[in-house]
């Protein structure tokens, strides 16, 4: 009779406990969201809730770091659009094209995943300091790209293999040579895993603090990732303004989840696929 | 006849086959170079740079004299590298084992229906999405000895009322970073297992209820032997990407106190980013490369004799 339980709904009993793991799991978001709202200086016992609501800590946050979201911005969205013109092309040809390396590439692409990211900024420092590329976004852009485009590449495509042969030949039949056929069949029929690929670049780079930490040296471009470590890199007694920092630096992940939230759902099952 | 090879010349760049190379090199060319440069070059260039001695005069004279293994020998020679080597092992096995059992917990729970499954579920991914630097900025003010909320509400419940330093006691530090790392590794273990737990058939459970198994039967002659692909992707990618941690030690202790909470990956980056020894760092970089292959191809062959068997 156990089977019949399992089936049917286990109920709101089981609503209840998933609601306690919740909260306790998510206890360290609610405390980042209730410091930032407190009074700035209260350094002494935070209280637990928000009582006294404050958004000092927001406006000094953003006066202090409202240029490094905007680096931040730009960076990543920059790396969303260079990540996605470097893998869409390849995921198709290793999808669909007949190459003879597929299998050496898609291995190639599973060892840079054990690449430590402290190895490549070491490269990277040397490389960039000859070439002008310290300290600038484009140097950021490309770096932070070392996470999106292999993770692009495999989950759209995964994707691509699953679009019919004959869709394709058909187009062709039509005499679109391969680059018509891939922009105006095959981009707009995987649209979701394109989606799904920006969002997760867009994070990634968003995300970045290693390649921010090593490559930038001022602060004329400084992501605000950096910019919440110098932050606590020094003694804190306005841990309310570093919060209001922390909320604002997750926003992207949060929008992410309320909004797309299937398209996170069909990148992190992706990542089995990895 | 020997007009033919100019007369084939343009029927050739015509030719079918002729496009479907060109396309194929044209639609893989960006990738793959950019592979090369930023995967590629970065391993070779580590390679070089462990042979050679850097210092902070290098990056204006570019003068960066071979020095053969010294920095490979400096490195291993150093007092730090025993206690790091130690610390990268507590760290990613204690990381990897919490993480695995807590996640493939939840998953199990998850499988059951009830309201706002989905919802909660989903909401569990927050500590995954969000930056590291965050989550680790976030705990280091949760840690506070004097502050922190984890001491203030241990002392209210009046557990541990002396404050225990987290990340300030040498004894704490490395246990509070494995700790914070959990944390952040939990919702993967629990989407991946969750997806694989999925994907099991459900009348393979009706089955072993009609034969009488006990839930642990179920989950150890079941789940369990089902799960096992799941189970090692999980787990190699978990060690694969847990090895290489830094941003999450950096923002709580940066290595300390004392080193008790360096691991490679956080002395590689002292040595070059701090004392812009890139030589040795890049030694280092080498080492955690070599451990990180060394387990993939363990385990990989371990398992597939395994399945094989």
């Amino acid at each position: 009779m156990t089977t019949i339980t399992r089936h049917t709904r286990a109920g709101w009993g089981s609503t209840v406990a998933g609601i306690v793991i919740l909260a306790v799991l998510l206890f360290p978001i609610y405390w980042m969201v209730n410091v930032s709202l407190q009074p700035s200086g209260s350094a002494v016992g935070t209280p637990w809730l928000p009582f006294d609501l404050s958004f000092n800590g927001y406006a000094t946050a953003l006066g202090q770091q409202g240029r490094n979201l905007v680096t931040s911005l730009v960076v990543a969205l920059g790396s969303v659009v260079f990540s996605l013109l470097i893998a869409m092309p390849a995921a198709y040809a290793l999808a669909q094209f007949k190459v003879r390396f597929v299998g050496a590439f898609l291995f190639g692409i599973l060892i840079s995943q054990m690449i430590p990211g402290i190895v490549i900024a070491n490269a990277l420092y040397t490389a960039y300091n000859d070439l002008g590329l310290l300290n600038s976004i484009p140097g950021l852009i490309l770096a932070d790209s070392t996470a999106g485009i292999p993770f692009a590449i495999l989950i759209v495509r995964a994707f691509m293999t699953n679009i019919p042969r004959a869709v394709l030949e058909a187009g062709r039949v039509d005499g679109a040579g391969h680059v018509r056929t891939f922009i105006s069949i095959v981009l707009p029929m995987s649209r979701n895993a394109l989606i799904t690929a920006a969002l997760f670049t867009f994070l990634f780079s968003w995300a970045d603090f290693l390649f921010a930490l090593t490559l930038t040296t001022t602060e004329d471009v400084r992501p605000v990732t950096l910019g919440l470590y110098t932050y606590i890199g020094t003694y804190v007694n306005d841990w309310s303004s570093v919060m209001a920092t922390a909320v604002l630096a997750s926003i992207p992940a949060i929008v992410l989840l309320v909004v797309a939230q299937r398209y996170v759902a069909a990148g992190t099952t992706a990542g089995a696929v990895k | 006849m020997a007009g033919d090879g100019t007369v084939a010349g343009p029927r050739f760049w015509q030719s079918h086959h002729f496009q479907n190379r060109a396309a194929q090199v044209l639609f893989l060319a960006p990738a793959v170079i950019y592979m090369v440069a930023f995967f590629g070059y970065p391993i070779v260039k580590n390679f070089v740079m462990a042979f050679q001695e850097y210092s902070t005069s290098t990056f204006y004279t570019g003068e960066a004299p071979w020095v053969g293994f010294a920095n490979y020998s400096a490195v291993v020679s150093s007092p730090v590298f025993g206690k790091a080597m130690l610390n990268t092992v507590l760290f990613t096995a204690g990381s990897i084992a919490a993480q695995f059992v807590i996640g493939l917990a939840l998953a199990m729970f998850f499988r059951r229906r009830f309201p706002l499954n989905g919802v909660l579920r989903s909401l569990m991914l927050l500590p995954w999405l969000i930056p590291l630097i965050v989550s680790g900025a976030v705990w280091r003010w949760i840690l506070d000895k004097d502050n922190g909320a984890l001491n203030r509400f241990l002392a209210a419940i009046g557990v541990a009322t002396d404050h225990p330093g987290w990340l300030t006691s040498t004894s704490l530090a490395l246990v509070a970073v494995i700790l914070v790392n959990i944390w952040i590794g939990i919702p993967f273990n629990l989407t991946i297992l969750y997806g694989g737990l999925q994907d099991i058939p459900e009348d393979l459970y009706e089955a072993a209820a009609l034969d009488g198994a006990s839930s642990w039967h179920r989950f150890r002659y079941v789940t369990w032997p089902l799960l096992r692909p799941v189970v090692s992707v999980v787990l190699v990618l978990g060690v694969v990407y847990t090895i290489k941690v830094l941003d999450v030690i950096l923002a709580l202790t940066g290595g300390g106190p004392a080193n008790a909470s360096q691991t490679i990956a956080t002395q590689s980056y002292h040595l070059s980013f701090q004392q812009f020894d890139f030589g040795q760092g890049a030694a280092l970089g080498n080492i955690l490369i070599a451990i990180s292959l060394v387990f993939a191809i363990f385990y990989l062959r371990a398992n597939r004799r395994a399945v094989d068997e």
